[in-house]
């Protein structure tokens, strides 16, 4: 019952038996039972990706009226393990000038900052790796070390369409950083931790209820942060040929794709712990392996309408792009963080401590604010200039025809 | 000898070595890369000393944020950083005697100290939180004229940074 | 269980490279990186202290992490207004080795 109840926390008490059992010190035992829950998770986290490839090309392709693929195994559910294979076998060239440490290191980095962000998730009541009391600090701060591949990718390649879309990813992954790390505070000061674990236990309401807006934001900032659609600048193949990944090849580019694929779901799992509740739910306190799945439910849906947006909606242009963050977002999570704060402080100090008095105040806030926001993106939009053909006859398709007039 | 003690050691090699290899790189990108290594060695080390925040966040600052904007930099201005001069200048004799000077005075003053044998016991869990340094940084008896002093002091440089930088040439043509 | 020493030791060794660095470099990059340095080890000796007057006493400590703290700020302020100075000098003069700013040499 207790195996039906909670596998995880079972097996892993049954570990730490047999380990001591063996005679092993405790600090030797701990260390290896540690680490063998981090190569679990790592590895479960790479093999996932796999069905996650499966999953999007197939539904991508439902959306443009194709049927992805469909040839191997049952729906094509072995397509990507074909994929697999084939960039296994595939020669690794390497160009000429290269920098051989920052090329190398790159990949590296891009999956590794991705699958540390796992280790301080809660997946369960009793299911996490570690409860770090700073882990949203350490969200974040591996975060970056994401974008010092990118950067590293762009530099080491010795390819200058690899600079210019590593300045790009970097353009955009540090001005939407701003907005979604403002948006971030609101749920840690709701629920007044840092930690990830307890950020779940507060969410007695789910945060998307008590600020929507802040979810909105961080949301689109995350879509930027793992470049789905429409903020998939970093590798418009149309624009700049690939990107800062162009000179990779063979798994070292495969490690690339799989770095792209795990961060758009950990970013889901994101969504799901700070806005969504979680593993919350119905019995999930006494059942962890219920909440588990009330938290892959939440995560798919999430996923899901990540991958909606990232198929039906156009891209952006770069200064459209920027001015999104700087002129739009930023401010707006500034003015809501500071609204929710005061209103928070305000409402405490009059004695009202239930989160359900406080709730119709936040969420009045939030459409307020909302409504400002969509105020003045309306406005920039009617003001915006428009590229207009000028003079007479002539071809249409050259640069200097166009001028940038004000409407 | 502990284990934390071996931990501690190995991490402080790796830092210093790194930070030899800082001030010694001849090109300025893989300076900017050691560097890296180095701040994330003294991150460890802050997690030796269970200021956990502070090793998070001299990540998140000055991984996430200096060393790249660092490399930027370093990208920026190419022509110039892949010259290939000597690395060091002329003085770099007196500048060495002045590090090693530095080092042996501080080892030298520090060691008469009494307290400089004391041994670091762990703290208890709970003592160390993050809540009682916000608490502190938003107490107007204590801390919060500094902490209103730093944010100033980052809104100033971020403006004159901006000014200081920003190409007039471009900026007149459009 | 580490000795104080140890890491007033480290921090010591740290600021010495660090000066070095700002002494013996040309290029004004290199200058920043070892003022990078030369903070990281003031950093080290403000939370090792920070670790000792806070097991000295059963009360919380936090002036130590307040000065980490500041220092960071600071860190980031000067990094930025660093970067962009080096930048428009650059920009005008096409050169970042310090030795050859000497504008102001009579």
């Amino acid at each position: 019952m207790d195996f039906l109840k909670d596998p995880v926390t079972f097996l892993a008490n049954q570990l730490v038996l047999w380990l001591t059992g063996l005679g092993l010190p405790e600090g030797v035992v701990r260390f290896l039972s540690f680490s063998i829950g981090a190569a679990i998770l790592a590895t479960s986290s790479l093999l996932f990706v796999i069905f996650l490839i499966w999953f999007e090309r197939k539904l991508i392709g439902r959306v443009q009226d194709r049927l992805g693929p469909n040839r191997l195994g049952p729906f094509g559910l072995f397509q990507p393990f074909a994929d697999m294979l084939k960039i296994f076998t595939k020669e690794y060239v390497t160009p000429s000038g290269v920098d051989p440490v920052p090329y190398n290191l790159a990949p590296v980095l891009a999956v590794s900052s991705v699958m540390a962000i796992w280790a301080v998730i809660p997946f369960a009541n009793t299911i996490y790796g570690v409860d770090l009391d700073v882990g949203v600090v350490f969200v974040l701060a591996v975060g970056g070390l994401a974008q010092l591949g990118i950067i590293l990718a762009g530099w080491g390649s010795n390819n200058k369409y690899a600079l210019l879309g590593g300045f790009r990813a970097l353009a955009q992954l540090l001005s939407y950083e701003i907005p979604m790390v403002i948006t971030l505070l609101i749920p840690v000061m709701l629920a007044g931790t840092l930690s990830l674990t307890g950020m779940v236990t507060a969410q007695d309401v789910p945060f998307v209820a008590v600020a929507p807006l802040a979810a909105l934001i961080f949301f689109i900032a995350n879509l930027a942060e793992v470049s789905r659609a429409p903020f998939d600048l970093p590798e418009a193949d149309s624009e700049i040929v690939a990107g800062f990944n162009i000179e990779y090849s063979g798994l070292k580019f495969g490690f690339f794709y799989v770095a792209e694929f795990l961060h758009g779901f950990t970013s889901a799992l994101l969504f799901a712990t700070v806005f969504l509740g979680g593993w919350r739910g119905p019995l999930a306190e006494e059942i962890p392996i219920l909440g588990f799945i009330y938290f892959a439910i939440k995560t798919s849906l999430v996923y899901l309408t990540i991958l909606l947006v990232d198929a039906t909606v156009p891209r952006f242009r770069i200064d459209q792009l920027l001015n999104f963050s700087w002129k739009l977002l930023t401010p707006l999570a500034l003015a809501l963080l500071v609204a929710m704060a005061l209103v928070d402080r305000a409402m405490v100090g009059m004695g009202v401590e239930s989160i359900w008095i406080r709730l119709p105040v936040f969420l009045a806030l939030n459409a307020g604010l909302f409504a400002a926001g969509a105020y003045f993106l309306d406005r920039a939009r009617r003001r915006a200039p428009r590229p207009v053909v000028s003079g007479g006859p002539r071809p249409v398709a050259r640069p200097e025809n166009f001028t940038m007039q004000p409407k | 000898m502990t284990s934390l003690q071996i931990v501690f050691l190995i991490i402080a090699a790796v830092t210093l070595a790194s930070a030899v290899m800082v001030v010694t790189a001849r090109r300025l990108m893989h300076a900017a890369l050691w560097l890296i290594l180095t701040l994330l060695g003294v991150a460890a080390v802050f997690a030796t000393l269970q200021a956990n925040f502070f090793a998070v966040v001299q990540v998140l600052v000055y991984i996430g944020a200096i060393a790249i904007l660092i490399i930027f930099a370093i990208m920026m201005t190419r022509e110039v950083m892949s010259v290939t001069g000597p690395r060091l200048n002329r003085g770099w004799g007196w500048a060495a005697a002045a590090a090693a000077g530095g080092l042996a005075g501080l080892v030298a003053v520090l060691s008469t100290w009494q307290g400089f044998q004391t041994v670091l016991e762990p703290l208890p869990s709970g003592s160390v939180g993050v809540g009682a340094l916000g608490e502190a940084f938003l107490d107007p008896n204590r801390f919060a004229v500094p902490f209103e002093v730093a944010s100033v002091l980052l809104v100033a440089a971020m403006v004159g940074a901006i000014y200081i930088a920003v190409d007039r040439k471009v900026v007149e043509e459009q | 269980m580490i000795p104080l020493s140890w890491y007033l030791m480290l921090a010591a060794a740290l600021f010495a490279i660090g000066l070095f660095g700002v002494l013996a470099r040309r290029n004004a990059v290199a200058v920043l990186l070892g003022i990078e340095l030369m903070l990281n080890a003031v950093n080290i000796n403000l939370l090792a202290f920070w670790h000792r007057s806070q097991q000295l006493s059963a009360e919380p400590h936090v002036t130590g992490l307040v000065f980490a703290a500041i220092v960071f700020a600071v860190a980031a302020a000067e990094t930025a207004v660093a970067l962009a100075l080096i930048i428009s000098v650059y920009r005008r003069r096409d050169t970042v080795v310090v030795d050859e700013l000497d504008l102001l040499r009579g």
